[in-house]
């Protein structure tokens, strides 16, 4: 209370304004959350906003010519773009191929990360500090890097484990997504973790204590007790892995040197780019404003599902 | 029954200490435990292992000798190998290291300061539309950043500044999940009473912002910028639907073009490999260095 008469009033003898004003906020903190906000603001609109209404307006645009040889013209077309991305197998094709990967890829390498976590904040292990630092590693090796790095390893001619890859052909047609589901896992799950693990060590170790007093055993706790704490970060994991899964381009796009079992439109980004390098750009741009819908509401949808299991 | 509870309270009141519960689990529960994470450090670890190996071999001893160990002339094959990376086509690969880190070190030390003023502005003021802007950075948050790769490109093309540094540099400046966690942590960790006090002492809002909050909001201020240099670096859409120029390459967009001719000049697969080992370095360098800051950060995003 003391506070905040003080605020209020102590500045407007000092600077002889003629009103006192009985808001929280003075002109002053007024014109800072101007410049703190602005920055941002400014680039937000100029590199996410502008661009998706741009998207959006390709998207609605087609390309007319008079007779054959006529100079091309963009004209608004509705939504003929879109009639033809519903009709575009090829790219309905990458969306289930990536849908696939996501409900195979995701709960596995989410799995592994709550295993390893756990694991790490048991009193089972020694060593956690060198676990923790070798199975995050990955992490720090971008999508293209692993994806030539697997790629030398899964090559037949190449690879130091021939034994297996001259009987498995991982770049095969039928197994090369799972090989890049392995890429993918094995960047991600440290990551994962870390951040499963950090909001493990956020509970309070009193809680433990209370329920092995109670005759918890190590398994009960962790199932009855740290994984229902650590919901939100697994949560939180889960909306990044779908995002990143719808995403995939890096290390499919990098693998196709390595097989020819890749498309050029194996996943929707793929897709998106192939097109935008035809070049169609509003077809493309369809492409991505599907993609990016189709991102937002899975994620939300799944954020919403999630939220009502736990309040539950 | 009593040495029981006696130990709960001991580790109860000093959490940090050595666990006393320790020999009640049995070694079969703690060998399977070892294990498990033996096994994965195996698979976490032996491509790394096997990039180090090869980048000490020459073309052909890649595929003719032990995959995954050393051969005798291993160290003299390294600097000869580092030497041909680092030459080859007039130097290009160090210019690629080079943009990298403009891109991804200048990018997420300026992307952080903008994410971190706005998600404390967000967070410590009260203002009309505060909400109504959080919601849209959260949106933003859970928009693909490969959905605004082509409509970028198709704005810088109508400025033309496509092809340029620019064209990289200024998208990747911006990140809504960066101020989602600036708010959450400048929420958490800079007391209003500071502020307030820092008023009466007669600080400007922006010197406080500057030299009490930042400071206050360090540990998540690493972490914003971990994640930003990571996706910068990571990013590979944008410079490849924006970029034709190779000097203009960041590094990945670069071993990636060189990994695509291995079939027409064969050389450049021992120089892929060296270039990949080169790659990671600075980033699992950065990571080791910023490690008491990330460890304890990365977790803030799932606090509700």
């Amino acid at each position: 209370m003391m506070k905040v008469t003080r605020s209020t009033t102590a500045p407007a003898p000092a600077l002889g304004a003629p009103k006192t004003r009985k808001a929280k906020t003075t002109g002053a903190q007024r014109r800072a959350v101007f410049l703190f906000v602005a920055p941002f603001g400014v680039l937000f609109l100029a590199f996410y906003a502008v661009p998706i209404i741009f998207a959006v307006v390709q998207s609605l645009l087609t390309v007319e010519r008079k007779g054959t040889f006529g100079p091309p013209r963009q004209v608004f077309g509705g939504f003929v773009q879109y009639q033809q991305v519903f009709q575009n197998t090829e790219f309905w094709e990458s969306v289930g191929r990536v849908l696939l990967f996501g409900a195979v890829q995701v709960p596995v390498m989410l799995g592994l990360a709550l295993l390893f976590a756990l694991l790490l904040d048991s009193p089972l292990l020694r060593g956690k500090k060198f676990f923790r630092l070798a199975f995050f590693a990955p992490y720090a090796v971008p999508g293209v890097i692993a994806a030539i790095m697997w790629g030398f390893l899964y090559s037949p001619s190449l690879s130091p484990f021939d034994a297996v890859t001259s009987e498995v052909n991982f770049l095969s047609a039928e197994l090369v997504l799972w090989a890049i589901a392995n890429i993918v896992t094995w960047v991600y799950v440290g990551y994962n973790m870390l951040i499963i693990y950090s909001s493990l060590l956020a509970i309070p170790t009193e809680i433990y204590e209370a329920a092995r007093l109670d005759g918890a055993s190590n398994l009960q706790i962790a199932w009855r007790i740290k994984i229902p704490l650590v919901v939100p970060a697994i949560i939180l994991t889960g909306v990044f892995s779908i995002i990143g899964t719808l995403q995939l381009l890096a290390e499919p796009q990098t693998l196709r040197s390595f097989s020819s079992a890749i498309s050029s439109t194996f996943t929707p980004n793929l897709a998106v780019y192939t097109t935008a390098s035809v070049p169609n750009y509003n077809l493309a741009a369809a492409f991505s404003v599907v993609l990016a819908l189709a991102t937002f509401v899975l994620s939300f949808v799944f954020l919403k599902a999630t939220q009502r299991k736990v309040s539950q | 029954m009593s040495a029981a509870t006696a130990t709960a309270a001991k580790s109860a009141s000093a959490p940090g200490a050595a666990n006393p519960r320790g020999p009640r689990h049995s070694i079969m529960s703690r060998s399977a435990a070892m294990l498990i994470m033996g096994v994965f450090t195996l698979y976490f670890l032996t491509p790394i292992w096997w990039l180090l190996v090869s980048s000490t071999k020459t073309g052909g001893q890649i595929t003719g000798t032990a995959p995954l160990w050393f051969t005798l002339e291993s160290v003299p094959t390294f600097l000869a190998n580092l030497g041909n990376l680092f030459t080859y086509s007039d130097g290009v690969f160090g210019r690629w290291l080079l943009n990298s880190a403009l891109y991804a070190g200048l990018g997420a030390l300026l992307g952080t300061v903008i994410a971190a003023m706005c998600g404390y502005a967000l967070a410590k003021y009260e203002f009309r539309g505060r909400e109504a802007i959080f919601n849209i950075v959260l949106s933003g948050v859970l928009v693909p950043a490969t959905a605004l790769a082509l409509p970028l490109f198709l704005i810088f093309s109508e400025v033309k500044l496509t092809n340029t540094l620019w064209a990289v540099f200024l998208p990747s400046l911006v990140s809504p999940f960066g101020v989602y966690l600036a708010r959450i942590y400048a929420a958490a960790s800079v007391p209003t009473e500071l502020l307030e006090a820092a008023r009466l002492d007669g600080s400007s809002e922006v010197r406080t912002f500057f030299t009490v909050s930042t400071r206050l909001m360090a540990p998540a201020l690493v972490t914003i910028f971990l994640f930003q240099f990571v996706a910068i670096w990571n990013n590979f859409f944008l410079p490849l639907i924006m970029l034709r120029d190779q000097v203009l390459f960041p590094v990945t967009l670069g071993l990636y073009a060189w990994n695509s001719q291995i079939s027409q000049i064969p050389e450049l697969r021992v120089l892929v490999i060296v270039g990949a080992l080169v790659s990671i370095l600075p980033l699992i360098g950065t990571f080791l260095a910023l490690q008491r800051f990330w460890s304890s950060g990365l977790g803030a995003g799932s606090v509700k």
